[in-house]
């Protein structure tokens, strides 16, 4: 290389309000990103599924099809399908262009609380309530699961996916690795109900956030706690955490109305975004980029490391 | 990268303006009825509707079909003057204006014109071309006529390239230096590996060593990317038979080669020139002879030679070495350039290029290290019941594999203590102080000997006298359960019509339980051994023993007056046993206050073998870690159903006498004052520890350490007994885990004495288990498994 590395920036948070969305679909369960962040999920407590640009904010499709409140979705890593689980006890995979609902999965027996694709979009695994992760095959027209975990004693919160791995968050107080290459499972015991779970970005650590007001980030490994993260109010609702885009902050939502920022490393708060008055119910960070939604109430809101204008003229320079 | 994905973002265009959304309460309009549908043509005009066979809408020139003028042509001009200007009726002077709209049957579209048309060639028209020129005039040829023919023609963005000042064959670009442009090329060769043909860029390399620094060059020109799209089902790069080829001139070359390079492709396009020009005109070939305008001859009777074969399977080599796989072209050229690290040793797909940025390797870590004796099988431990078997089988069974159902846990290898898995795997022992003893002063020594001799003393009164009661270490705290059962049974409210009964299944089990428990209630210290069947074998009663005492203390009378407001259901499962995963998560108490502890890790972390169904694994592009076993989820067995054993855990049997001690020790510390305030246990337990601490550095000062004994022991027969009158919840195993040797030796001896060798014993965290096994060697036989003792100093 001719030029000498640059020095490593200190992180950006996204902490300017760049834009609102209305969503008009009552109250928004859960926001996600789309596998490239240039798409907005947002999940609707009058049973509908929409999809927004986040440049510009504007409404792109709605997908009605399901017949009680959304509770998550997840979108394939080529845009090409969403999943998306709800209230009902379904589990429905989408066509995303065409908005056609293109397989619509029974078998749950209580609302399903999250809903994830494998890698390469060949398996979802929705997580319901009845206490079951069940794994549905993309692939082939059957209806029934290819296999159903029933190892949890109470109903499954939150579940992610990585290359070969499945983590999954219960309202036992345990969070279940399942190695799938390996043939095993790990249980790690938390002890407060669990709300979220998801893998920190370099695929080594666990991030679970539990009702007793605390994250905790565990050695994926040997399953010892490298952090705690605390000073949030998760006493009563499923609010979402989430690593940043470069594995920088810890980010959780909280019922005071705030988004909470740890620095990982040092556990210590770094940001306190105040992002409205009601409880922040769920948020998700931008794949690549220091942006950051969060949903709360009927809108989501896009958090950008500049302010609006900047950005701008970062993009035309 | 952000500045570019807002600039995409921008590129795209929006059209109209959105809907409104829709409002829920919004009154839903009322359809409008048929007859008051009106249909306007762009102008604003009504439409007449004609009906299917009438025209439909607009039918004829203004709606003219059917009209008094009927249909009109719209240019009628006499040929008598204008015979030279007769012009051809095209279709389009026989449609409709509609027609020409978007939605009609030739929509007209905005095309670029031919002047600003780009240079690419349409396919199609040459494939079209290639194939006509086969039956044309001059064979072979490509419309070399017409070539000749057509002006040269450069588009729009050619000539202002060319007025900026640009040349054929440059690239396009600000000039740059020499060095700066070697640089890129450079970088292009291993990023982009574009796949530049250019014969003379070394030798154009090697002069610019001279240039001077002033002088600036254009870029060199790239191979612009194909994006046509693959829509065939071929394999990439394989392009099918030649016609040409194959028909043609097939003789003449040696091979048809279905994969080939691009550079081969750009000259062996349709129409080979050479093998083109060879040919002659007319039919040729073997079958037909020599026509009569043929002069050569030459090739009539063809022959095939071999050397146009293989005789190898493979192919030839091809002589760099690479059997097939062809390098990039600037390496095959250029071996000894260590500047340039090729990435990518392969041929390169016509239409691909080489990825810009390295792909990120996926780490695959290695599967654990297999034990030099592991056995991919696994044999399941047969489950018999021993009251269904004959005696003698279950002997044999047990002395054949030692396989029977209820095996005793002692024996596993976590029972072991270190000094036993020393001396099984050869080790030297330990230099240095084996034992806190003789780090203690004479004194110190002697008082604990002296506890030690009366609790030792205790023990045997208090157990049934069995002459080998002792002498195994699992006798002796099984006679600590024996006093458990005694205690809770010897109490006046027991009623044995009522207790619950476990045995049930089998009648003469039940029955030789019940004459224990009745025997129990009598305050009989015997009443175990005498009430067991003594036609059975040794083994058989030391189990039923087991049992018996497991069953006597799960159901005390406190449990028994609960279960007497319950009533055994009529109708009972006709199956006999239960699917009972098989591998029990631990103790959740433990975890509990490992958790309070912070101490994450290996007390919160159990690990079990999961089966994922194979259709999973292969979805997930895993192999699947259990070939051949046909198992799914957790690995479940068969347990009967009654058996007292499912809902024991044998391992942890020692946790019901271990209570004694702890609470003991937390009433001592209430009454000198030192915890003021009630903490849960485990955080009394670490303040504990801490001055355990302190006072042990008392007793080596050999001061004190009388008074502190005198203390404690007068209080603590009354509190015994308070405590197994109390219903206390089961206690933490997390003692066994961080104290393992220590803890179990209280467990095997139920008497106040513990509390005193405890104190001494976490004192120093390090010769703990040594320590242990001088104090009391039987004992140490069952200690549970150790956990890493350098966590302790963690927590204190």
């Amino acid at each position: 290389m001719a030029f000498p590395q640059p020095r490593p920036q200190v992180p950006q948070l996204p902490q300017h309000l760049l834009r609102t969305i209305e969503c008009q679909q009552g109250a928004v369960r859960a926001v996600r990103f789309n596998a490239d962040g240039n798409y907005v999920l947002t999940c609707g407590s009058d049973k509908s599924l929409k999809l927004w640009s986040v440049s510009r904010g504007t409404l792109l499709k709605t997908y009605t099809g399901h017949g009680y409140e959304v509770l998550d979705v997840d979108s394939s890593y080529d845009n090409s399908q969403l999943c998306s689980c709800s209230s009902d006890k379904t589990v429905i995979l989408w066509d995303v262009a065409s908005g056609q609902v293109t397989r619509k999965l029974r078998g749950h027996a209580g609302k399903v609380n999250c809903v994830q694709f494998n890698e390469e979009a060949t398996v979802m695994l929705s997580g319901s309530i009845d206490g079951t992760v069940r794994c549905w095959d993309t692939r082939s027209r059957r209806y029934e699961p290819i296999q159903i975990l029933d190892e949890a004693r109470d109903g499954i919160s939150s579940l992610k996916v990585s290359e070969h791995e499945l983590l999954i968050g219960s309202v036992d107080g345990r969070v279940r690795l399942y190695d799938l290459r390996m043939g095993q499972l790990h249980v790690d015991f938390i002890g407060s109900p669990i709300t979220c779970v998801c893998f920190s970005r370099d695929g080594q650590c666990t991030l679970s956030s539990s009702l007793d007001s605390t994250v905790r980030l565990l050695d994926k490994s040997s399953g010892e706690m490298l952090g705690e993260y605390s000073g949030h109010v998760n006493k009563g609702y499923k609010l979402d955490c989430c690593l940043s885009d470069k594995d920088t902050h810890v980010l959780s939502c909280s019922e005071d109305g705030h988004v909470y920022f740890w620095d990982l490393v040092e556990g210590s708060l770094t940001l306190k975004l105040p992002v409205g008055k009601a409880v922040v119910q769920s948020l998700s960070f931008h794949p690549t980029e220091p942006r950051l939604l969060t949903a709360m109430e009927g809108h989501v809101q896009v958090w950008g490391a500049e302010p609006e204008d900047t950005a701008k003229l970062s993009s035309v320079c | 990268n952000m500045a570019s994905d807002e600039d995409s973002d921008e590129d795209f265009v929006t059209y109209g303006t959105p809907l409104e959304p829709l409002e829920e309460d919004e009154p839903i309009r009322k359809p409008v009825p048929v007859h008051e549908q009106t249909v306007k043509d762009e102008k604003g005009r009504y439409k007449r509707f004609h009906g299917a066979f009438t025209g439909g809408f607009s039918a004829g020139y203004f709606n003219t079909v059917g009209s008094q003028e009927g249909w009109t042509p719209s240019t009628f001009v006499s040929s008598r003057q204008q015979k030279a200007e007769r012009q051809n009726a095209r279709p389009e002077d026989f449609m409709d204006e509609e027609d020409f709209s978007e939605h009609g049957i030739a929509p007209r579209e905005i095309v670029t014109t031919e002047d600003f048309a780009s240079e690419r060639k349409d396919q199609l028209k040459d494939k079209a071309r290639a194939v006509s020129s086969l039956a044309a005039l001059i064979p072979g040829d490509t419309g070399l006529l017409e070539e000749l023919i057509a002006p040269a023609r450069s588009s729009i963005g050619v000539e202002l390239l060319r007025k900026m000042g640009w040349k054929d064959g440059q690239g396009v670009g600000p000039r740059l230096k020499r060095r700066q442009r070697k640089q890129n090329t450079d970088a292009v060769k291993v990023h982009g590996g574009a796949l530049l043909p250019s014969g003379s860029e070394e030798s154009e390399d090697e002069d610019d060593e001279f240039a001077p620094e002033n002088v600036t060059f254009a870029p060199k020109d790239v191979v612009p990317v194909d994006f046509t799209p693959k829509v065939d089902s071929h394999g990439l790069g394989y392009r099918g038979l030649n016609p040409l080829q194959a028909l043609g001139g097939g003789s003449e070359s040696a091979h048809i080669n279905l994969f080939t390079l691009q550079s081969d492709r750009t000259s062996s396009l349709f129409g080979d020139r050479n093998s083109g020009q060879k040919r002659r005109g007319g039919i040729a070939g073997q079958a037909f002879g020599v026509g009569a305008m043929e002069n050569e001859d030459a090739d009539i009777y063809h022959k095939d030679s071999m050397s146009n074969y293989d005789t190898v399977l493979g192919g030839e080599e091809p002589g760099d070495g690479l059997y097939g796989w062809t390098a990039p072209q600037q390496y095959t050229r250029k071996k000894n350039d260590s500047k340039r690290d090729v990435v990518y040793l392969g041929r390169i797909l016509d239409g691909f290029t080489l990825a810009s940025q390295v792909t990120e390797i996926k780490t695959v870590y290695p599967p654990p290290d297999l034990p030099r004796d592991y056995r991919p099988v696994h044999y399941f431990r047969p489950v018999v019941d021993l009251s269904t078997v004959s005696p003698i089988v279950a002997q044999a069974l047990q002395a054949s594999r030692g396989h029977l159902s209820q095996d005793a846990p002692q024996q596993g290898r976590h029972s072991l203590d270190s000094s036993q898995r020393r001396d099984m795997l050869g080790e030297t022992p330990l230099q240095g102080p084996s034992s806190v003893f003789e780090l203690l002063g004479s004194k110190d020594r002697e008082r604990l000997n002296e506890i030690r001799s009366v609790a030792k003393e205790q023990n045997k009164s208090s157990t049934a006298p069995q002459p080998d009661s002792l002498t195994s270490p699992a006798k002796t705290q099984a006679s600590s359960e024996t006093q458990m059962a005694l205690n809770a049974w010897s109490g006046p409210t027991a009623d044995a019509s009522k207790t619950f009964k476990p045995f049930q299944k089998n009648p003469q089990k039940q029955a030789r339980y019940d004459l224990y428990i009745n025997k129990l209630k009598k305050g009989d210290k015997e009443a175990l051994e005498s009430s067991l069947d003594s036609s059975m074998t040794e083994w058989e009663r030391g189990r039923e023993r087991d049992e018996f005492v497991r069953a006597a203390v799960l159901y005390k009378p406190s449990n028994s007056s609960l279960s007497s407001r319950f009533t055994r259901s009529k109708n009972e499962d006709d199956t006999d046993s239960v699917e009972v995963t098989r591998d029990q998560e631990n103790d959740v108490d433990d975890k509990q206050a490992a958790v309070k502890m912070k101490m994450f890790g290996k007390l919160t972390r159990d690990t079990f073998e999961w089966h994922p169904e194979k259709l999973l694994c292969k979805r997930f592009n895993v192999p699947d870690p259990y070939p051949g076993s046909s198992t799914v989820g957790m690995p479940k067995i068969k347990r009967d159903k009654y058996s007292v054993f499912n809902f024991l855990t044998i391992t942890d049997s020692s946790h019901v006498s271990r209570e004694g001690p702890k609470v003991n020790k937390k009433s001592r510390w209430d009454k000198t004052g030192k915890v003021s305030e009630p903490k849960d246990p485990l955080s009394a337990f670490l303040s504990e520890t801490r001055s355990e601490v302190s006072v042990a550095k008392q007793i080596e000062a050999g001061a004190k350490n009388q008074t502190d004994s005198s203390h404690t022991e007068p209080k603590t027969d009354e509190e015994e007994k308070e405590e197994d009158e109390e219903e206390v919840r089961p206690p933490m195993d997390l003692f066994k885990a961080i104290f393992a040797s220590s803890s179990d030796e209280k467990s095997s001896s139920s008497s106040e004495e513990d509390s005193e060798e405890e104190e001494v014993a976490p004192s120093t965290s390090e010769p703990i288990q040594i320590s242990a096994e001088t104090l009391n060697p039987p004992v140490s036989a069952q200690i549970t498994p150790a956990p890493d003792i350098s966590k302790v100093p963690g927590i204190i």
